[in-house]
């Protein structure tokens, strides 16, 4: 069954607040569409609607962590990561305040609401900050294991969500590792390295060029910061090409995450599908990734 | 009672020498809420185990004057007074702007202007949810509330019925650019908080009776946040200093710092 990150996220979220008392929840008028109204229905007591405010939001997260609160804070990444950059950066970042800021509606799969909420540039802008850990989920099972892994670390962790609904990928007792990209396959003609909703597009990818005698391998990274430079290394002399795919723009993204390390420790051509320096635009979901070359597709297209 | 003049007027000496030995900071805002932190650090706040869950909590929302939350802290006793003179240089615990991490006694991060009321905002919520006692104290400049945040804050403190916060602004009627009517037409600083549902004290922030006096009343009022404007004179303490907007952020020569400890020793403060 398809299923959207937010929603994984907010049934993970509204299970772990049984367990765990100090969680308290912090939405921008919008926990509708976060999903964290799931969590507001169950602990009404912890969960706080901060109304259109988002700056007035993370900052609150930050001071209730200091009294050893755990607050996850949801809104759309445009509102998160974008409008409320500066208040991301100083009051929690800098301070490593333990707040988790778990932002839906990211890339261009938004859909309709158009470029003025569809966000391309978080990835950029979060794992540019010190202390930041960023995460970027591809399916319930998985973003279900990063909402409460993230409770673990006592430290600020920005999670991407989607709204695009996609495929499960992963096995029920899938095991995960904050750092540590997941391969699918050893394919040597080359290997795709994707997050969040494009990693099914990788797969399919995967499957119809095996049929056509190529062997790729997939790489699924859930932890964009620290990002697993050990085995993009390893893909790198293993493989005879690379390409990064994501809902993202090609510029401080996934792509570019790829870049730095490979550039560094073995210099390897990249090939960077994402959204290409430009705005995204009103259109449904799936037309808006085949409009930006960042379906399956494309991705075979790049290998034919 | 101690003598908290004595104990204002070496907050203000201590403010001099860090930005007289740093040759940059803030010395105009820190030296207007000198009394304030006194009458806060000494009076009202229960601020002495720092690991006491249910200690008063202190923000400067107004970080630039860190030199005056320092002072203050120095004269507690949380950081040696020969730190002081490290304020500002390379590899001081005494950042340009307050750090948490690097110093007991500093409850949150700030000096981005405009964040302090949401983060004291959450530490009273906290407070509340835990059926604590403590309050929360929280120092805006004038000039900051300019910030949109703040009356996003604002709604906050008065959505949740945030009696456990007190906000001070340090109405020294200066910004860099000049007073803040002229530079953003702000005025009518008591009926904009009423509006948002706060109860307002007026007092007069360099009387340390009348302060205490306001910082009491504050305590009994239940239900809803209360703010204190606190009219001040930028500069305070040193007469060259007092009211002039170059003031805000200019450090002293070797001459005008020997006059102006001149000047806190001979006005009283």
């Amino acid at each position: 069954m398809k299923k959207a990150s937010r929603e994984s996220y907010g049934e993970a979220l509204a299970l772990i607040g049984e367990k765990n008392k100090d969680i308290v929840v912090f939405d921008a008028d919008l926990s509708t569409a976060t999903k964290t109204n799931l969590f507001a229905n169950k602990f009404e007591n912890r969960f706080f609607d901060m109304g259109i405010a988002e700056q007035d939001m993370i900052s609150t997260a930050a001071g209730i962590s200091t009294c050893g609160k755990i607050p996850f804070v949801s809104t759309f990444a445009m509102f998160a990561a974008g409008r409320a950059y500066d208040q991301i950066r100083n009051s929690i970042c800098y301070p490593n305040l333990n707040v988790k800021i778990c932002a839906t509606h990211c890339g261009v799969t938004v859909g309709q609401d158009g470029a003025t909420h569809q966000m391309i540039e978080d990835i950029s802008l979060m794992r540019t900050i010190p202390n930041m850990i960023v995460m970027s989920t591809s399916s319930d099972i998985q973003t279900k294991w990063a909402v409460e892994e993230m409770v673990k670390i006592k430290s600020p962790v920005y999670l991407r969500l989607s709204r695009r609904a996609t495929e499960e990928i992963y096995k029920e007792n899938e095991k995960f590792e904050i750092g540590k990209g997941v391969q699918f396959g050893d394919g040597t003609d080359a290997t795709i390295i994707s997050t969040g909703i494009t990693t099914c597009e990788a797969l399919e990818a995967q499957a119809k060029l095996k049929k056509e005698g190529i062997n790729v391998r997939v790489i699924d990274i859930h932890t964009i910061k620290p990002i697993d430079e050990e085995l993009i290394i390893k893909c790198a002399k293993e493989t005879s090409k690379i390409i990064t795919i994501e809902d993202h723009s090609i510029i401080g993204g996934l792509g570019s995450a790829v870049c730095e390390v490979l550039s560094t420790n073995y210099p390897t051509k990249v090939t960077r599908l994402g959204i290409k320096d430009t705005f995204g635009q009103s259109g449904n979901e799936d037309e808006l990734m085949h409009f930006y070359k960042i379906t399956s597709e494309d991705l075979i297209k790049e290998m034919l | 009672m101690m003598d908290l003049e004595k104990v204002a007027k070496n907050v203000r000496n201590n403010i001099l020498m860090q930005v007289y030995s740093a040759k940059s900071g803030h010395i105009g805002g820190s030296l207007s809420c000198a009394d304030i932190l006194t009458v806060l650090y000494f009076n009202q706040m229960n601020i002495e185990n720092v690991k006491d869950a249910n200690r008063d909590r202190f923000v400067l929302s107004k970080g630039h004057c860190s030199p005056a939350l320092y002072a203050i802290l120095a004269e507690k006793g949380f950081i040696e007074k020969e730190e002081l003179k490290n304020f500002r240089k390379l590899g001081s615990v005494l950042q340009g702007h307050p750090d948490m991490k690097k110093v007991k006694g500093i409850e949150v991060s700030t000096g981005s202007l405009g964040q302090g009321l949401s983060m004291a905002n959450g530490i009273a919520l906290a407070g509340k949810m835990d059926k604590k006692s403590y309050r929360v104290y929280c120092l805006l400049g004038d000039g900051e509330i300019e910030e949109g945040q703040v009356w996003e804050a604002a709604m906050t403190s008065s959505k949740y019925n945030l009696d456990n916060l007190c906000v001070i602004v340090d109405n020294n009627n200066l910004q860099i650019d000049g007073t803040i009517e002229d530079v953003k037409g702000l005025t009518r600083i008591e009926e904009k908080f009423q509006s948002f549902g706060f109860n307002v004290i007026k007092v007069d922030g360099h009387n340390i009776p009348k302060m205490i006096k306001a910082f009491d009343k504050a305590k009994m009022k239940k239900d809803v946040p209360t703010v204190i404007i606190a009219k001040t004179v930028k500069g305070k303490g040193v007469d060259f200093m007092e009211n002039i907007k170059e003031w805000h952020g200019k450090a002293p020569s070797e001459e005008q710092y020997n006059m102006a400890i001149e000047s806190i020793e001979k006005g009283g403060r």
